[in-house]
């Protein structure tokens, strides 16, 4: 996984509540049986006209002129700035591949929804939670000072807008995966020994759980 | 802790003891499901937690076998997981395979995964094939008191068995496949308490629709949701199953309800199921999966559940549903101006006005299944409307899409199937289908379709296709009407 330590880039507001992962990556591009390459079809319904599908080559479609991110230099940035439940619905991991894929390192909201989340710590990509009304004045900024540049800071847990630092609270164990790039996986194979002992026990309390 | 509480007793004598004591033991069901399944803890409190069930479908896993190979590594138990394709599946004819190249690919790289790795698949030909949340209980591998976990956020279905159930991504999916475990923060406990019984024509499904409209799609974020009360617990398995498939739509990952005698009937005699002496043994067990009479919930909700009329969405969010007896609402109503702008982008989307009433909204499309709504119970309930009527001809296509092979058999069985087909409905093989129209079953642009899934989203049925989730009773008796109606006014009898 990436490492996240800190980053700075071109801010895009994504003005609306419950943003879900249908928006995000819609369901033709599930199919596929790769991590990569969603990018292009990020949020597809919004950003193009015309319907999209796993073989239709992107470059020929009609890209919607009014959707944030077909806009300059919105099309360059890496951090998005999202309303409530930013996420909510399917727990497609694609929706956190295609917003990486795009180039987004760090999504700001109010509130996301709990499966996203956790499938953002596994890719890299940081979600912050604001409060409502921090999040309402950084998209007046963001309004008024077009390609408006964010210093995000996981180690010291703030994003900075120009003189104003925000702080925001994390998960320790989270933050610590994310500034050194950790793979669960091999953490928690450290401890394979206590998960066999658990088996065994619980084999005994409750052999009904082990019938296959 | 203890140090703290020893210091509390020896200050304030020993009845103050018995009722610490008495407090420290009162858990929630939830708490009871996390106890015990942690492996360990680490000091901030994220639990190693041990997963009973894995349950694995065609379109969140490859990338995950795909890691496991990469790694070098091996599914840590294999007997813990059932496999089936039910995303891309067609629910026409599949003797000729799937014809869709790029679904065919994906529902053959899970039969190759399933091979390579032995795991049991319910490959497309099997009669058991079906929705991954329909053949779970349908074949007892979904038990009281398990964790079951599935790359697929509609996975709290399973919590009607007094199990902790929930979605993770195709990431956590692999962390399962290899270490029987997932790293987790625990939830808060949320208690949604629906009293007193329901008026005729209330379903399970109005139920949740209520309580998502009452709590919001993100009310239950961060918790785990315990669905408790009359209503609740006069509901059948097929019932709670439909109730808890939409705590995810409230926000929050796992719902559940306490095991009774209603889950332990359905369970036993299942495949996958105990028997015998060690039946006997589970059940006592099970006994205890209640939330203890004086345990302490994070968030109580109550809910008047007599008051629930039949529900349909008229937005593009779960939470925006209404009475049928009402209208659509106007955004300029809503003082919250993030909403109030949400709602107008919704009814813009939907190609609705404000102050419309619901009963005057004529649908294009009906579809009957889903994770939600495709059990036999909910197909028993959909003909009973349907029989001895026609759908309107305003209607393009009505489709009723049967939850599993077992659920098809068993209402061709009942004759079901000719019900709706006598009344112009097409009746289809077992799949996820147009609830989120991976397969060839979709709405067209502007298209209004009565269904009877989980999600409303934009695009969710197909691009620029309009939802409003209903019951299956509700779905009939707009097929039958060609808009939608209280279905009541149908079944006067109920």
């Amino acid at each position: 996984m990436q490492a996240f330590t800190r980053h700075s880039g071109i801010v895009a507001p994504l003005d609306r509540p419950n943003v879900d992962t249908d928006a995000i990556i819609p369901k033709q591009y599930l199919k596929s049986i790769k991590r990569s390459g969603f990018g292009p079809n990020a949020f597809d319904d919004w950003r193009y006209l015309d319907a999209g599908a796993p073989d239709v080559d992107n470059s020929t479609r009609r890209v919607n002129p009014d959707f944030v991110l077909n806009q300059s230099p919105y099309d360059r940035s890496s951090i998005l700035l999202g309303r409530e439940n930013f996420g909510c619905g399917s727990s497609r991991e694609h929706a956190v591949w295609a917003l990486t894929d795009f180039g987004f390192r760090a999504v700001i909201a109010p509130s996301f929804a709990d499966i996203f989340f956790n499938n953002s710590f596994k890719n890299g990509l940081l979600p912050i939670v604001l409060d409502a009304d921090v999040i309402d004045r950084l998209f007046t900024r963001v309004q008024q000072e077009k390609g408006i540049e964010f210093a995000v800071d996981l180690e010291s847990q703030t994003v900075t807008v120009g003189e104003d630092v925000y702080p925001f609270e994390i998960d320790q164990f989270r933050k610590y995966c994310l500034l050194n790039g950790l793979d669960d996986i091999g953490l928690t194979l450290r401890h394979a020994d206590a998960i066999r002992d658990y088996e065994q026990n619980r084999k005994q309390q409750a052999p009904w759980l082990f019938l296959s | 802790m203890n140090l703290y509480y020893e210091r509390i007793c020896i200050t304030l004598g020993p009845d103050f003891d018995k009722l610490v004591i008495r407090l420290m033991a009162a858990k929630t069901l939830y708490d009871k499901l996390w106890d015990d399944h942690v492996v360990r803890s680490e000091d901030d409190g994220t639990a190693l937690l041990y997963i009973d069930r894995h349950l694995v479908h065609e379109v969140t896993s490859p990338q995950a076998f795909e890691g496991l190979r990469i790694a070098s590594r091996k599914p840590w138990r294999s007997g813990s997981i059932l496999a089936v394709p039910d995303h891309n599946v067609p629910t026409t004819d599949r003797s000729a395979g799937i014809e869709d190249p790029v679904s065919r690919l994906q529902v053959e790289t899970l039969d190759n995964n399933c091979r390579e790795f032995e795991l049991t698949e319910f490959d497309m030909s099997d009669i058991r094939q079906g929705i991954v949340h329909v053949i779970g209980p349908e074949q007892g591998a979904t038990l009281p008191g398990m964790t079951v976990v599935c790359g697929d956020s509609h996975t709290s279905t399973h919590g009607a068995f007094g199990a902790l159930a929930f979605g993770i991504g195709t990431s956590e999916v692999e962390h399962v496949l290899a270490t029987q475990c997932l790293l987790q923060k625990k939830s808060k406990n949320m208690l949604v308490s629906l009293e007193g019984p329901v008026r005729a024509g209330v379903t399970a499904k109005d139920i949740v629709l209520a309580v998502i409209g009452e709590i919001g799609t993100a009310g239950g974020t961060g918790f785990a949701i315990e669905f408790g009360g009359e209503a609740i617990r006069a509901l059948s398995m097929e019932g709670r199953m439909t109730v808890c498939n939409m705590a995810i739509e409230a926000g929050a990952r796992a719902g559940m309800v306490a095991v009774d005698a209603t889950t332990i009937d359905y369970v036993k005699n299942r495949p996958y199921a105990p028997q015998g002496e060690m039946l006997d043994r589970a059940i006592e067990n099970w006994q205890q999966l209640h939330s203890d009479s004086d345990a302490v919930f994070d968030k109580v909700v109550h809910i008047d559940a007599t008051a629930i009329r039949p529900q349909v969405t008229w937005g593009t969010s779960p939470e925006m549903v209404a009475p049928i007896d009402s209208r659509v609402p106007d955004p300029e109503a809503e003082t919250d101006h993030v909403k109030a702008d949400g709602m107008r982008k919704a009814l813009e989307y939907m190609g609705l006005e404000a102050g419309t009433p619901i009963s005057q909204i004529a649908v294009d499309k009906v579809f009957i299944g889903s994770c939600t709504n495709s059990r036999i119970e909910d197909l028993r309930a959909a003909a009973q409307v349907v029989k001895g009527r026609r759908v309107a001809d305003n209607i393009k296509l009505a489709l009723v899409v049967p939850g599993s092979g077992l659920v098809k058999q068993q209402a061709e069985a009942e004759a079901l199937d000719r019900v709706f087909t006598e009344a112009g409905f097409e009746w289809r093989e077992p799949g996820c289908s147009m609830c989120l129209a991976m397969n060839a079953d979709r709405l067209e642009p502007g298209e209004r379709c009565a269904s009877t899934s989980n999600r409303n989203f934009e695009g969710r049925q197909g691009q620029g296709g309009r939802t409003h989730l209903v019951s299956p009773e509700m779905a009939a008796a707009a097929a039958v009407s060609g808009h939608f109606v209280d279905v009541n006014e149908l079944m006067p009898q109920n």
